[in-house]
C-alpha cells in the first residue's frame, strides 16, 4: 500500500522529511514563545480587558 | 550656476574628497585585484579564464565601500535637513548625489578596470567592453547602492547593513555585466548582455532616487 | 485579535489534516521510473519553494498596505511574516539539496532555480536586518516596507537574470501553458501538501502577528509606566 521502503535513497529521503519536521517544530515553537512572552509582558503591566 | 549644477558640483567635489581623490577606492580595488591571483595561484590560464568576471566583481565591491559617505556625513551635520527643505525636490537631490558619486569615483574605477582585467590575463580585446560595462555598471552599482546607503541612515553597524542591503539589489548587474564579457571572451554574441546591463541601470537610475527619498524622509521624521 | 484566537489553530488543523492525506497519497504513489523513491522529497521540496514566494508576497503585500496607510497592523504582519518565509526558505535549499544529490550527483550547482532561491534568503536576511537595527519602531517599519517593495520589484528581475544566465534545474511542470504535465499520482500529493504548507504558514502567521501586537502593548504600557 505505502511504499516506504526507498532502498538506497532513503539516506536522502528520510534527512528531507526529518528537516522539515525539524524547521516546522521550530517554527511553531518560536512563534508559540514569541506570542506567549509578550503577551505576559503586555498583562503585566495591566489586566488585560480584551484578549 | 543653477541649483541643482550646483548642488552636483558639490557632491562631485565631496566625493572627490581632499585626501587624493578616488585613490582610495582605486587603492582599494588594485588591492582586491591583487588579492585574487594570490588565493588562486598565479596559473595564466586559470587566472585568463576568470580575470573579467573578478575584475568586475572587486568593482561592486570598491561601490559599495564608498556608499557610506553618501548620505551619512549629510544625516549627521544637519545638511540632509536642509536639503529637504529647498526647492530641488528631494528625489532630484538624491539622484545628484548618486551621479556626483559615479563621477567622481565609479567613472575612475572604470578606467582602472581594463587594466586590471588585463593584469590578471584578460585579453587586450576585452578593453572597450570593459570599460564600457564597468563605466554603465557603476552607474547602477551606485544608485542601487544608494538605496541601500539611505535605508541604513540611523541604523547601528550602517556600513555593514547597507552591504546586506545591497548585495541582493548587485546581483542583476554583475551577471548582466559579467555575462556580456565571458559572452565577448568566447567569441560569442555579447550585446544582449550590454544592453540588458543598460536597461537596469536605466530603471535604477530613473526608480531609485524614490526610494532614496522615501527613505531619507523616513530617517529625519 | 478575536480572529486569530479561533483562525490559527483552525488554520493548524487544517494543516494536520491535509499533510496526512498528502503524505499518505504521496507514499502511496508509485516509484518515478527515472528518479526512484527520490521524488517523494518532492512532497517537501516543492512546496517549501512555493510558500518562500508565497510569504514575500504576502510581506511586499503588507508593505505596500503599511505604506499606504500606515497602519500598525500592516507594519507587524509584515515583520511577522520574514523569518517564517526565511525559514521557508531555508528548508527548500536544504530538501533541494538533498534532492539534487543522488539526482544530479551534487549537493550544490548554480543552476537558475537554486541561485534564484539564495537570492531570496538575501532579501529576507536583508529585510530582517534592517528592521532589527533601527531603534525607533515606527521608522524601522518604514524603512522595512521600502526595501521590501524594493526588493519585490527587483526579485522578478533577479529571477529572470539569473534564469537568462543559467538553468540545469528542471523546467516548470506545473505551471505552463497548457496545464500541468505532472501525472496525477504525484500532481495531488503534491497540491495538498503546497495546501497544508499554506495553512500552516497561516497558522503561524497569525500567531506571530497576535505577538507583534502584544509586544507593542508591553512597549508602550512599559513607556508610560517609565514616564509615571
Amino acid at each position: 500500500m505505502l511504499d516506504l521502503d526507498p532502498g538506497p535513497y532513503g539516506a536522502f529521503i528520510w534527512p528531507a522529511y526529518g528537516l522539515t519536521a525539524l524547521v516546522f517544530a521550530g517554527m511553531i515553537a518560536a512563534s508559540l514563545s514569541h506570542a506567549r512572552r509578550w503577551r505576559r509582558k503586555a498583562q503585566a503591566h495591566q489586566p488585560d480587558l480584551a484578549a | 550656476m543653477s541649483r541643482a549644477g550646483a548642488l552636483l558640483a558639490r557632491e562631485v567635489a565631496l566625493a572627490w574628497g581632499k585626501g587624493g581623490g578616488p585613490l582610495v577606492t582605486l587603492g582599494f580595488y588594485v588591492g582586491t585585484a591583487t588579492l585574487l591571483p594570490l588565493a588562486t595561484g598565479p596559473e595564466p590560464a586559470r587566472l585568463a579564464a576568470i580575470a573579467t568576471g573578478m575584475a568586475w566583481v572587486a568593482l561592486a565591491l570598491a561601490a559599495l565601500l564608498s556608499l557610506e559617505r553618501l548620505f551619512e556625513r549629510d544625516f549627521e551635520d544637519g545638511a540632509l535637513d536642509l536639503m529637504v527643505l529647498s526647492p530641488v525636490p528631494l528625489e532630484l537631490v538624491c539622484a545628484l548625489k548618486c551621479l556626483g558619486q559615479w563621477i567622481a569615483t565609479g567613472a575612475p574605477l572604470a578606467l582602472a578596470a581594463p587594466l586590471a582585467a588585463i593584469g590578471l590575463g584578460a585579453k587586450p580585446e576585452l578593453v572597450p567592453l570593459i570599460l564600457a560595462c564597468a563605466l554603465v555598471g557603476g552607474l547602477a552599482f551606485a544608485f542601487t547602492g544608494g538605496i541601500g546607503a539611505a535605508l541604513s541612515l540611523g541604523a547601528r553597524r550602517g556600513g555593514l547593513l547597507t552591504a546586506v542591503i545591497v548585495l541582493p539589489l548587485f546581483v542583476p548587474p554583475v551577471i548582466f555585466g559579467g555575462a556580456a564579457l565571458d559572452a565577448f571572451a568566447s567569441g560569442l554574441p555579447w550585446q544582449a548582455g550590454l544592453a540588458l546591463l543598460g536597461a537596469y541601470t536605466a530603471a535604477a537610475v530613473a526608480l531609485g532616487p524614490l526610494a532614496m527619498a522615501a527613505a531619507c524622509r523616513n530617517a529625519l521624521s | 485579535m478575536a480572529f486569530s484566537r479561533w483562525a490559527a489553530p483552525m488554520f493548524g488543523i487544517v494543516a494536520v489534516l491535509l499533510a496526512l492525506v498528502g503524505l499518505w497519497l504521496g507514499f502511496a504513489a508509485p516509484e518515478d521510473y527515472q528518479q526512484g523513491d527520490t521524488v517523494r522529497i518532492m512532497f517537501v521540496h516543492v512546496p517549501a519553494a512555493w510558500l518562500s514566494m508565497f510569504v514575500y508576497a504576502c510581506l511586499g503585500g503588507a508593505s505596500f498596505l503599511s505604506l499606504v496607510f500606515r497602519h500598525a497592523l500592516a507594519d507587524a504582519a509584515a515583520k511577522a511574516a520574514a523569518p517564517l518565509g526565511a525559514a521557508f526558505t531555508v528548508l527548500a535549499l536544504a530538501t533541494g539539496s538533498l534532492w539534487g544529490r543522488p539526482m544530479w550527483g551534487a549537493w550544490w550547482v548554480w543552476d537558475a532555480r537554486l541561485t534564484s532561491v539564495l537570492v531570496l534568503l538575501l532579501f529576507y536576511l536583508a529585510y530582517m536586518a534592517l528592521r532589527a537595527s533601527l531603534d525607533d519602531e515606527a521608522k524601522a517599519a518604514r524603512a522595512g516596507a521600502i526595501l521590501a517593495l524594493v526588493g519585490v520589484v527587483n526579485l522578478p528581475i533577479v529571477h529572470w537574470s539569473v534564469n537568462w544566465w543559467n538553468t540545469l534545474h528542471q523546467g516548470a511542470s506545473v505551471f505552463r501553458k497548457g496545464g500541468p504535465t505532472m501525472t496525477v499520482d504525484y500532481l495531488y500529493p503534491l497540491l495538498l501538501m503546497s495546501l497544508a504548507f499554506m495553512a500552516a504558514f497561516g497558522a503561524l502567521w497569525l500567531v506571530r502577528i497576535r505577538g507583534e501586537v502584544w509586544r507593542r502593548r508591553a512597549e508602550a504600557a512599559a513607556l508610560r509606566a517609565a514616564r509615571r
